[in-house]
Parts: C-alpha cells; structure tokens; sequence
C-alpha cells in the first residue's frame, strides 16, 4: 500500500475511485444492518443479484436491445435531418433566411412536453418513441453543424478557391473537417438527449424495453430490478460517451487538443 | 559580416537542380491599364498603369491600405477591377488561373491534412510524387507526413511555398509573406525565394513593408500611395545582393523617402 502511495501514477488512477468504493460500502452496510429499508433501497449486492440473473434468463440484454435499437433509429433520422438542414443553412445563406428562424423557434418547444400529442398522432407504438427521439437529437445537430460550418476559417475557404479546388472538393476536403469538431459536439448533445427521451417515452408507454422492465418491476414492488433499470441507462450513457470520445480522437488527430503521440517538434 | 551575408550561405538550399522541363516560357507577363477599384465610394486604386515583363521580381511596397493587396488580389482574379483592363500574357484575365499562385502573410495549411497532402492540395496526376519533390525544395523533405500543427511559422510557410510552386505557377504572388517570421527565419526564406526564382524563373509580385527586403530581392521597386504608383525603380545591383552595397542602400533611402 505504501508503495502505491508514493507512486504519484497508480494514485492518480486510483484516486477517482475512492469516494464511489467507500460510498457503495457505506451503503452496503446500511441496508445490510437494516438500516435501509429493501424495500426502499435494496443493498448494492442484492441489485447485482436482480443483475446476473436478469442476464443469465436473457430478459436483460432483450431489453437493453429494444431500447439500443430505438436509440439508433430515432438518432439516425432526427441526426440525418439536423445535419442535412445544418449542411444546408450553412452552406446557403438564403437557406439560413429561409430555414433558421422556424428551426430556432421549434428547438424552444421542450421535445417532451409533445408526449400527449405524440401519443394522439402515434398511439403507443415505436414510432412514437422514435418520433420523440429524433426530434430531441435533430436540434443539437442541427446548430452544431450550422455553426462548424459557419466558423470555418475563411482564409482557407479562400485559399482553397485559388488553388482550384472545386465546389465538391472544397465541400468534402476544407468545410466539413473544419467542421467536424463542432459537429461531434453536438453529437454528444444529441446522445444524452437520446437516452434522457428514451427513458421517458419508455416509461410512460411500452411493452419492451429498460423502461418498460423497471415500470414492470415497481408494480411487483422489485426495487432491486428497478435500481438495476437505472443502472444500465448511466451505464448506455457513460458507453454512448466513451464512444464519442473514441470518435473524437481518431477524427481530430490532427488537432493540438488531441495530439498524444507526439509533442512539438521545432 | 553582416547577418545577410552570414545568413546568406546558411539559407541556402542545396536541393539537386531540377531537370529542365519544356515549356514556353517561364514567366507571364502582366500589363494593367487604367485600372480602378472601388469599395463603397472610395477608390483603393485609381486608374493605375503598369506592365510587368516575363520573369520579372517586382516589389511593391507602401503604407497599409495603400491598396497594394488590393492590386494583388485583382491579380489572382478573386476579385474584378470597378474599371480598366487587365491582361496576363496577352488575355484578358477571367476568373482565376491555373498559373497564378499566391502566398498568405499566414501559411493557410489545413490543419487537418498532412504536409504532403497540403503541397499537393491541388491534386492531379502524380501529385504525391511532385509534392514530395517540391518539399524536397524547400529542404522539408522529412516533415511530408506531420500535421502542421507540429512545425515552426517558418516551416509552415515554407511548406505554403512549396503549395505555391508544386504547379509551376508562372506568375507568384506575395502578400507580406515573411512579416510574421523572426529576423533569421525571414532571411533564410528570402533566400530561398531568391534561389527558386532564380532557377525557375517565373514572375514575382511581391507585397512588402520592408524597404530592405524589396532592395534586396527585386529587379523592380514600386511605391503605391493612394492607390497610383508614386515610384518605380530598377535595382540595378549586382546578385547575388550583399546588404552593404552601395546601390541597394542608394535604394533602401530613396524608398524610404517616396513611401
């Protein structure tokens, strides 16, 4: 242990462990002395059995599916729209005119609070979850392209016209992946608002799904199943963030901000 | 010895000499008649004259909004002139053309393509290959596949120099392309215009504030000030320049002078 301690190196990637550790503990022994209620809050053992078993049975990763599955749906529409309409408004200031302003209004409308007419327009059904979705992840898209696009430093634009580069050339080779970072972030964005609005959609109407299965467990009162639910979406979030951060990284590595592999050599 | 002179053999590339390419000539020649721009009521040039032979070094030099870059960029058919005519090698220029290149004060390399893939940005047949040879030029032979975030001012601009040549322009066009450099760095890139220009001989419109730069490199100094030519001299030394002959620094005064 003293040996860990002075090796700042292993500290460091211990040390954001320790609170959670000592935290899960506390709690452990609080629910196992009776302290907590389990009906309340179960003990953190009690929930990785509810775990293991809902994944031996195959229940879990059924519906953790269903749910991936709307996400990606719900992200590829909603995200295509965005980023077809940021290309667009970026590209062409009439667009911006045209188009700008409608969207702009639209985004201050919380996605959520269109549930009731969703379920008018859909019923219960996937595509209104899909609906739901893709509405919330259209808008970070949207503006984070409009704007990457925008901001593109315009001396390469031209730069890029004097040495011939062709409208399609200019497009693909100068504007996009002068955009490109902006454009990730608000693919993050769009990812927490996807699962944020996956949660809702599911627990208000589904017959599968993580929602569906922790609304399941609260009517049969099984907290353990209802925690592990809650679980496994921070757990989709943190993945769905790891993931972009990969994607940062191998898009971006010619950026300073991302170079790792090697310092500044003059 | 001076630090020009010192700096002089430093700078110097000692790239192998390119194989002689056929081609009809070198350098283009520019001709301008009473040429105008205007920007909102307010004329940056006004009814400008000046006829720049084949393979000529010109320098223009002049206090800022003189309309020295306004003039270049007329040159590289970004913009149009409000009035007159402008005419490269005998045709009216239309749009911009193939053999005119252009340096930026700032290297303008995207951030996101390697060195060589920036040279060669252009691209067309062989591109990789002549890219790789135009680096070689400016002695970044090593550095073709970094980031250009990685290299110094003074290499990145080198690498927008070999941008500018690897299409063997024949005409080059300048803006302030070393202000932003340090002292040495400046001069060694200097020198190195000097030897390309000198072995590929294509015309040279160079913007400057630096009366010594101008004396030093070109074969012709103009002074601009509101927007007409208020001077227009040979630089009759020998080359290559030492910093203490006795014209350059005849020239450096009279330059100073007329600006």
């Amino acid at each position: 242990m003293t040996v860990s301690w002075k090796n700042g190196r292993a500290f460091d990637t211990l040390a954001p462990w320790i609170v959670p550790v000592v935290l899960v503990l506390v709690w452990e022994a609080a629910a196992e002395s009776g302290l907590l209620s389990a009906r309340l809050l179960p003990a953190p053992s009690a929930i990785a059995v509810a775990g293991w078993e809902a994944l031996v049975s195959g229940v879990l990763l059924h519906h953790v599916w269903i749910s991936f599955q709307r996400a990606m749906i719900g992200l590829a529409i909603g995200g295509g729209i965005g980023f077809a309409l940021g290309v667009v408004t970026g590209a062409f200031p009439v667009a911006e005119k045209l188009i700008d302003s409608p969207v702009q209004m639209l985004r201050n409308v919380p996605h959520l609070a269109m549930i009731p007419l969703v379920i008018l327009w859909f019923g219960i059904d996937e595509q209104a979850k899909i609906f739901l979705v893709a509405v919330g992840v259209m808008f970070p898209i949207y503006l984070n392209t409009f704007h990457g696009i925008r901001t593109v430093d315009s001396g390469l634009i031209e730069m890029a016209r004097l040495y011939g580069l062709s409208p399609w050339h200019l497009f693909v080779r100068v504007v996009m992946p002068g955009a490109l970072p902006s454009i990730l972030v608000g693919l993050r964005y769009a990812l927490g608002i996807m699962w944020l609005t996956l949660i809702v959609a599911e627990t208000i109407s589904a017959s599968a799904g993580i929602g569906y299965m922790t609304m399941n467990a609260r009517e049969f009162l099984q907290t353990d199943v209802v925690l592990l639910g809650i679980i496994i979406y921070a757990l989709l979030g943190k993945g769905a963030d790891v993931l972009t951060r990969v994607l940062e990284r191998c898009c971006l590595s010619w950026h300073p901000a991302y170079q790792t592999d090697r310092k500044a050599s003059l | 010895m001076s630090l020009y002179s010192l700096t002089r053999t430093l700078g110097r590339s000692e790239a192998p000499p390119v194989a002689k390419v056929a081609r009809t000539t070198p350098g283009l020649a520019a001709h301008l008649a009473g040429i105008s721009k205007t920007f909102g009521g307010r004329a940056v040039l006004d009814r400008l004259d000046l006829a720049i032979r084949p393979s000529q070094f010109v320098a223009v030099i002049g206090r800022s909004g003189c309309g020295k870059s306004t003039l270049l960029r007329l040159l590289t058919g970004l913009d149009t002139p409000t009035g007159g005519h402008l005419n490269l090698d005998g045709q009216p220029l239309a749009g911009l053309a193939p053999t005119v290149r252009m340096l930026f004060q700032d290297a303008r390399l995207l951030p996101w393509q390697r060195v060589v893939d920036n040279v060669g940005i252009a691209r067309g047949p062989d591109w990789r290959e002549r890219a790789l040879k135009a680096l070689d030029d400016v002695g970044l032979s090593d550095r073709a596949n970094d980031w250009p975030a990685v290299l110094s001012g003074g290499q990145r601009q080198r690498v927008a120099l070999a941008r500018a040549l690897v299409s063997r322009p024949k005409l080059l066009l300048l803006d302030e392309p070393f202000g932003a450099l340090d002292a040495l760095t400046r001069i060694e890139m200097q020198n190195l215009l000097a030897d390309l220009w000198h072995r590929e001989r294509f015309t040279v419109v160079l913007i400057t504030h630096d009366v010594v730069e101008a004396a030093m490199l070109a074969d012709r100094v103009l002074v601009l000030r509101d927007g007409q030519i208020r001077m227009d001299a040979p630089v009759n030394a020998p080359r290559p320049r030492e910093s203490d002959d006795p014209e350059v620094l005849r020239l450096e005064k009279a330059l100073l002078k007329a600006v």
